[in-house]
């Protein structure tokens, strides 16, 4: 009898699951808007305009989902200041439609919507944020010739798969991880450093290359030890990592665990200097590691955003309207200017006939001046380190990106070059 | 040596929390036999309500900031508690077992993005107006608010097992769970009885949401669902239904996250790292529910679920 009620249980359990996973799928659905009648419109009176549509992908819930709707309301913004321009493509009058889609920062999801996106026919996508979702759609975009530019995904994986519609806008994290690791062996003293991640394609990734990084530039990697992105406790492991006396701590992941992490560490009485990549390099790593935070330190690739060639710019027009930027705003502005550019060049906004254009592009953006090489990476991306002053990010270096692509960069740090404002 | 008593301490107050938290779970069980899922939400919720009430009055002294805020989080979330037993349950309760269930979960995805379009998707620190200081303990660190966290789950638990054991409503309680229909015969409202045990289910949510928040320095709307999943499986490794169960379910499962994270790696000579502290938890479930399955001091009741 009891046995009986308890493989009721474990039964009700697993249907339970299921049912909230699907219950979840359910809802970024009927949240979209219908795309299918916009694209039935053109034959109409309406002149010779055309409809063009976009794909936004990120996660718009879950514990991403700050940095998501930030991603989609840089779209969201750079469609709306081409529209009200008026842009004409090949001679006809073009209208861009944003379409976005919520992936939750889950790769099954992920290839879920980018099938979705396929299936309603755009002419290309700009995302997605994380790079595990990004590699597994890549493959869906490319099977179906569709150009995809994402502001966000880092890991090197996504553009050496071989796929020809795969760009990005940003360095990936064989350049950020080896500058990391050279910074925490050389600047930050570290003899002996311990790294975290967080399991995901990203923060997996990059801290690989941080660990090589490190080790190339003589600094003993103590341990290596793991949570997942939705973790809030971390007591077990920076307890171990303590009784390891690792002088730099490293961590692959983004900042809703980075904060509570640097804060953790301050009350188990860790030492270590914390260092993070670009998920972390946010003001919610400040506000959730409260004066935790202090002195700690992360990277971003490009340069800081009152550095970038439109940055003030950029800042201005986008907190007016959508209130402070997390992270990648300008990267995903960029990346939907690239995509129109190209379609501008081409005379067309077929993904066959613009696709050669993205390859060939000379663009000069919000956040650097945009070339892509063979692969589709940023050629020349820079990578610049941050540290906690006072409660803000406060500019240190840059390392990186010499070259033609950024060269604001190469000038001296002003004092006050903080990341956010 | 330090390093053990380090982790002991983590998992101690990781597992007060998953504790209160799964006493919710296990009182609805005990008097319906139905699994509230929503009750991280109420967590959540509890967590949500406490945090906003800290940032705007944070000009007053901490002393009446804390016990107002905890004061509004139990008043929501026992109001949210009722709501939930009247609207998602009560029309259920002669319904086939797993009509209530989705209900649960239909509730539960409701709150998530009721409080995502109430709070926003940000995820929002706890102000610092907690003065947290480090003590040590047989070369473990151990803060202030830890040790709050401790004291005031145990009297929370104590408060009530005596209110179960030794009050009227306590007793009408236990009679409910036993026999409804008896009960009834004998005088109880039981619909009171029901609506008494989801209001007071939830009264513990919000405190366990306070220190969540407190101690974390964070809460997000999404928080709710693995705090709930781990409180479940914390009442269902002590004997769901059992309220000492609960408690030492949740203080087990804290513990063996802890040392599981801590020395896992170690002990499998780095074939196993801290990645799989989730599944050291429920292998360790799976265990207990092999050879005890009701639990490790669950009561083999009568089949009446």
């Amino acid at each position: 009898m009891n046995t009986l009620r308890v493989s009721r249980m474990t039964l009700a359990l697993s249907a339970a699951l299921a049912l909230f996973g699907c219950g979840q799928k359910e809802e970024p659905k009927a949240a979209a808007p219908a795309p299918a009648p916009a694209a039935a419109a053109p034959a109409a009176p309406a002149a010779t305009a055309i409809t063009v549509k976009i794909g936004h992908v990120a996660p718009l819930t879950g514990p991403q989902a700050h940095l998501g709707k930030d991603n989609e309301n840089a779209a969201r913004m750079a469609i709306d200041e081409l529209n009200a321009k008026g842009l004409e493509i090949g001679g006809a009058k073009v209208t861009l439609e944003l379409v976005p889609e919520d992936d939750q920062a889950d790769p099954k999801q992920g290839t879920i919507v980018a099938q979705k996106l396929v299936d309603a026919k755009v002419n290309g996508v700009v995302g997605h944020l994380n790079s595990g979702t990004t590699i597994p759609a890549s493959k869906i975009y490319f099977d179906a010739g569709i150009p995809q530019i994402s502001g966000s995904a880092t890991n090197p994986k996504y553009t050496q798969q071989g796929f020809a519609t795969a760009f990005r806008v940003m360095a990936n994290d064989v350049q950020q991880g080896k500058v990391l690791g050279e910074y925490a062996a050389k600047q930050l003293a570290g003899k002996s450093v311990a790294i975290i991640d967080d399991r995901t394609a990203y923060g997996q990734g990059l801290a690989d290359e941080f660990e090589k990084g490190a080790k190339g530039a003589g600094a003993a990697v103590v341990t290596r030890e793991f949570t997942n992105d939705k973790a809030t406790d971390f007591a077990a492991i920076l307890t171990k990592i303590k009784s390891t006396k690792a002088d730099v701590i490293f961590y692959g992941g983004m900042d809703a665990q980075a904060g509570p992490m640097a804060k953790q560490m301050k009350s188990l009485g860790v030492k270590a200097a914390f260092l993070t990549g670009d998920g972390g390099c946010t003001p919610e790593f400040i506000k959730l590691a409260g004066d935790a935070s202090e002195g700690q330190y992360c990277s971003l690739p490009g340069v800081p955003l009152d550095q970038m060639p439109g940055g003030k710019a950029f800042n201005d027009a986008f907190s007016a309207k959508y209130g402070q930027i997390q992270l990648y705003a300008p990267y995903v502005y960029d990346a939907v200017m690239v995509m129109v550019d190209a379609m501008k060049r081409a005379g067309s906004v077929e993904a066959a006939k613009y696709l050669p254009e993205i390859g060939k592009t000379d663009y000069q953006g919000v956040t650097a001046k945009i070339q892509f090489d063979e692969k589709g990476d940023l050629k020349g991306g820079a990578i610049s380190l941050y540290q906690v002053k006072g409660g803000k990010w406060e500019y240190r270096e840059t390392v990186g990106g010499g070259a033609p692509a950024a060269p604001v960069a190469a000038e001296a740090p002003k004092a006050d070059g903080e990341k956010k404002s | 040596m330090d390093i053990f008593v380090q982790q002991i301490i983590n998992g101690l107050v990781l597992g007060s929390i998953y504790a209160l938290v799964a006493l919710g779970y296990t009182m609805v069980y005990g008097i319906m036999g139905l699994i509230n899922f929503a009750h991280g939400e109420v967590v959540m919720i509890g967590a949500m309500v406490a945090l906003f009430f800290v940032k705007a009055f944070s000009g007053l002294p901490v002393v009446i900031l804390l016990p107002l805020a905890l004061a509004a989080a139990v008043c929501v979330c026992m109001a949210i508690g009722f709501s939930i037993e009247r609207i998602a349950y009560r029309p259920l309760r002669h319904a086939p077992k797993l009509a209530p269930l989705i209900t649960a979960i239909g509730i539960s995805i409701i709150l998530q993005h009721l409080a995502m379009l109430i709070w926003g998707r940000n995820y929002h620190a706890f102000p610092p107006v907690i003065p947290v200081s480090a003590h040590e303990i047989f070369g473990a660190t151990i803060t202030s608010l830890q040790v709050f966290i401790v004291l005031i789950a145990a009297a929370m638990m104590a408060g009530l097992t005596l209110l179960i054991q030794r009050t009227r409503l306590g007793r009408a309680m236990r009679a409910t769970s036993q026999n409804p229909a008896i009960a009834q015969l004998m005088g109880v409202n039981i619909n009171q009885i029901i609506s008494a045990t989801f209001v007071i289910g939830s009264a513990l949510a919000a405190v366990a949401g306070l220190m969540v928040s407190a101690n974390y320095s964070i809460a997000h709307y999404y928080m709710g669902f693995m705090l709930g999943l781990k409180a479940f499986t914390a009442a269902v490794l002590g004997g769901i239904g059992n309220l000492a169960g609960a408690m030492l379910g949740g203080i087990l499962l804290g513990i063996i996250e802890s040392l599981g994270a801590g020395y896992i790696g170690d002990l499998t000579g780095g074939f196993l790292g801290s990645h799989y502290q989730d599944i050291f938890a429920f292998f360790v479930l799976i265990g207990v529910l092999i050879f005890r399955p009701s639990g490790l001091i669950g009561e083999r009741v009568a089949e009446r679920a």
